[in-house]
């Protein structure tokens, strides 16, 4: 297999390569247990998500589609405000926040 | 000012990536509005890493090959028969490999997966490639896996969905007659229950 299908698949690899894959899928399956919503709703922004990038050829990595999917369905529930998360995305940027998760 | 430290005294980091910036503005707003708690997001995180493996998936697998009844009633409504054994928050549906028959589970869309029994997919398991070819020339992929199906095999490929998932009940390997339950699960790999392996016996699968 070629590509991405070509890394190891022995039990017991390593599931996340990056520390904020982690922190979103935990993020999202914590969530849909305090029943925030249900999980096929995330699962059907998941599935939009993949089948745009795919369509556009975009490069994104899986998790990334994966918090574009959690952030629309989270703006679609009226649960999260974009501008807010822009301004505290800037907020880590900057350094003026710093909290460690 | 200087790389090392700004007038907050705060310590020099390696830059961090634009994705995991937002990640923790996102935890952070989300948290403030107590939508989730970060202690919540930790024991998730370390259960999927270190405890969730395929495990619960083998010890379903391994109770079917000793228990015939449990067998006939994991086959007959896989829910139900995964929660008599503790595991449950999935519709599932298990298919069985026999001498003629060999079942691949695929996720077309996206990456539904029986996480609860088996972990969480692997990486290729999401991946464009197996996604499209696992329907397309699943005799290849599975070839390309090393599993050498003879032609007379027929081959059943389970598009899995957010609603429904599959897990695959490999047969039971030759000459593992005088194995016990625990044992016989050591030998059921997350891969087998995918359905791109078949489960072997000790000495092979201990190489």
């Amino acid at each position: 297999m070629k590509g991405v299908a070509a890394l190891p698949r022995k039990n017991g690899e390593l599931v996340f390569d990056e520390a904020w894959q982690g922190r979103i899928f935990g993020m999202t399956v914590a969530m849909s247990h305090e029943a925030c919503f249900a999980w096929r709703e995330f699962q059907a922004h998941l599935i939009e998500e993949i089948a745009h990038a795919e369509r556009e050829g975009e490069p994104s990595s899986y998790y990334e589609r994966w918090l574009h999917a959690f952030e629309q369905l989270l703006a679609d529930k009226g649960l999260l405000d974009a501008a807010a998360l822009a301004e505290r995305t800037r907020d880590f940027e900057s350094g003026r926040r710093d909290d460690v998760f | 000012m200087s790389a090392a430290h700004d007038e907050h005294g705060h310590h020099h980091r390696e830059p961090e990536s634009v994705l995991s910036l937002r990640v923790r503005a996102l935890e952070s707003l989300l948290v403030e509005k107590k939508l989730v708690s970060s202690e919540a997001v930790d024991r998730l995180v370390s259960a999927y890493e270190q405890d969730i493996g395929p495990h619960h998936g083998a010890k379903v697998v391994a109770r079917a090959w000793v228990d015939p009844a449990y067998r006939a009633r994991l086959l007959a409504d896989g829910t139900a028969a995964i929660e008599e054994l503790g595991f449950g928050g999935v519709d599932l549906q298990v298919v069985e490999n026999t001498p003629g028959v060999h079942n691949l589970v695929v996720c077309t869309l996206c990456s539904c997966y029986p996480h609860a029994l088996i972990g969480l997919p692997p990486v290729w398991y999401k991946s464009f490639e197996y996604r499209s070819r696992a329907v397309r020339e699943p005799r290849v992929v599975l070839r390309e896996f090393g599993v050498d199906l003879p032609a007379s095999t027929e081959i059943r490929i389970w598009d899995s969905s957010a609603e429904l998932r599959y897990l695959v009940l490999p047969e039971r390997p030759a000459g593992t007659e005088r194995l016990s339950e625990a044992e016989l699960a050591k030998l059921v790999t997350r891969d087998s229950m995918i359905g791109v392996a078949v489960a072997q016996p000790p000495a092979a699968a201990a190489r």
